[in-house]
């Protein structure tokens, strides 16, 4: 999604009021951005604390500021910069983190980011988390506010297209009860259902923006009284799971079943490609249709 | 010297003594290091466009008071200060306050909110000065360094860095805890534009003040006193304890220059 997200910024956002601040990543996706921006563009170093506090800077004065960096970088390393320069004032800072859930796979353990969305949740950070490369130029459309997008990778089946854009929107049909997606998840839902008959597999909805107020009434009339399904690669506290549940219980809305795969850090204490840290938390193909199927995960 | 800013200073001081001891609050030491410097920057050094980041937040009453002398806070204000349904918690909290940006008291977080200021304003090409007080102790933020070096590198020549080095801080004196042994060549090894002055003689404060550099970021280290004029100058106490009812007569005798301190 990096370079979609980088199209996205040089068509709608080079304009007079953006800065855009780089942790020194961006190769290979940026450069363009850092040709059309010019002195607008400013790579803040291995300096993550300063680059937040710059922004607000920045954006104090009138600027709109983009703030990027590989994801766990972007929003733990600074968390008191975010929580106190920028939602205590609420400015308009995008922090974009590259890499969302295990993304960086081989990189290791400090390069994935479990707990993000979570994180700035609770800061009241706007969290969005595209599922598809289309996502981003909806979500860049305005941000007036403290916003966090988690970027990773497109993964819906070859040749489909992607369902105008919509916070909670239904990407696959299904009668069979609702899978819920958080993010590029939708895409793996997506595949390991597109063969199966619409009366034998569950719909799938792909959910980008942690927001209780977004959750759409057709989805509340879908799923009541049905399975449902809720897949994310974040860790279960403060994750979707959690607010889906949540707002149900408010609304008094009642499932047959309820079945939550979520990431489970490292359960094996190996490491590997996000492919592999996927199927250990049954959030992969596989581990989709089996769930579907009733059977019980084991890593 | 100005004689009129001079009994202007003394009333500020004395207000804010009357302001802590209604409240009850502690953090005065750090207050009275930093007095005569916030007093000399708002009164005798800042234009309108100007700003200023209290980084060390902990004396957010030295700068309520200095607004008030400004006539931009009222005594309504301040009686409110650090009580319940307050605008003026012990540290500034970003919102509704004239004058004040950002939220601070969580240390280290001021230069870099004020390099993007300046940023900001050299990229607007606007005749702009940003103002930064930080505590000394403040630069074992490794974020302090960051800024810094940030802001030498942008050549933020609009940007001044003062910082009120008093010598104490939290828990014990800032040599004991984690030295810097001489702060000035150490920052100036960064290659910002250093210097070191009397932090409680404004005359030395304006002086160095208009001995800026036009091509690096400044910092003015002042050498001050930690509770100045209290019964507890220069001592640990200052930092946390609110003053009883003899302590603060005696401090308002030393304001008044009728002491013996």
């Amino acid at each position: 999604m990096r370079k979609a997200f980088a199209k996205a910024v040089i068509s709608q956002c080079n304009k007079e009021d953006y800065f855009f601040l780089t942790g020194d990543l961006g190769f290979m996706a940026l450069e363009e951005v850092r040709a059309v921006f010019g002195d607008r563009f400013i790579n803040a170093g291995v300096a993550e604390q300063n680059m937040i506090g710059v922004a607000a800077g920045l954006a104090r004065e009138g600027f709109k500021v983009f703030s990027y960096s590989i994801a766990p970088f972007c929003y733990a390393r600074p968390f008191e910069q975010i929580r106190n320069d920028l939602c205590l004032t609420n400015l308009p800072v995008c922090l974009v983190g590259n890499g969302g859930g295990y993304a960086y796979g081989y990189m290791g353990p400090t390069h994935h980011a479990l707990e993000d969305c979570a994180a700035m949740n609770s800061l009241g950070v706007r969290v969005l988390v595209p599922a598809f490369d289309e996502d981003i130029s909806a979500m860049l459309i305005e941000f007036s506010f403290p916003t966090y997008l988690r970027l990773g990778y497109d993964v819906r089946p070859k040749g489909t297209e992607v369902p105008q854009y919509a916070p909670w929107r239904e990407v696959l049909s299904g009668e069979q009860g609702v899978i819920v997606a958080l993010g590029p998840l939708a895409g793996i839902a997506w595949q390991a259902l597109l063969d199966v008959p619409v009366g034998e597999r569950p719909s799938v909805w792909a959910v980008t923006e942690f927001d209780d107020k977004k959750i759409p009434d057709a989805f509340l009339t879908r799923v009541a009284g049905r399975s449902l399904f809720v897949i994310e690669e974040h860790v279960s506290a403060g994750g979707l799971g959690m607010h889906v549940a949540l707002a149900m219980a408010l609304k008094g809305i009642q499932v047959s079943s309820f079945v939550h795969r979520f990431a489970l850090r490292y359960p094996t204490g190996r490491f590997g490609s996000q492919g592999f840290h996927r199927a250990q938390c049954g959030i992969d193909v596989d581990g989709v249709r089996s769930m579907v199927l009733g059977k019980k995960h084991e890593y | 010297m100005n004689k009129d800013f001079d009994d202007l200073l003394k009333i500020s001081k004395l207000r804010l003594l009357q302001m802590h001891h209604e409240s009850n609050c502690g953090h005065i030491g750090g207050n009275f290091s930093c007095i005569d410097a916030l007093m000399t920057l708002h009164h005798l050094v800042m234009r309108p466009a100007d700003c200023f980041i209290l980084s060390k937040g902990h004396s957010a009453g030295a700068l309520y008071i200095t607004l008030w002398s400004l006539g931009k806070l009222n005594d309504s204000d301040l009686k409110t200060f650090s009580k319940d349904n307050t605008l003026f918690p012990g540290h500034p909290s970003g919102s509704g306050i004239p004058n004040v940006l950002f939220p601070t008291g969580s240390l280290g977080h001021g230069p870099s909110l004020a390099a993007g200021l300046a940023l900001a304003a050299k990229h607007k090409d606007l005749d702009k000065q940003i103002y930064c007080l930080c505590s000394d102790g403040e630069w074992q933020e490794g974020s302090c360094w960051e800024a810094l070096a940030f802001s030498v590198h942008h050549k933020l020549s609009d940007l001044t860095i003062v910082i009120d080095q008093n010598g104490l801080q939290g828990f014990g004196n800032t040599e004991d805890i984690v030295s810097y042994g001489d702060l000035t060549s150490r920052i100036s090894s960064f290659g910002a534009h250093v210097q070191r002055v009397n932090g409680h003689n404004y005359l030395e404060i304006i002086k160095s003040l208009n001995n800026q550099s036009s091509e690096r970021p400044n910092v003015l280290i002042l050498d001050t006193i930690k509770g100045k004029d209290l019964h507890f100058s220069g001592k640990m106490e200052s930092h946390y304890l609110p003053l009883s009812e003899d302590q603060y007569r005696i401090a308002c005798a030393n304001i008044n220059g009728e002491g013996d301190l």
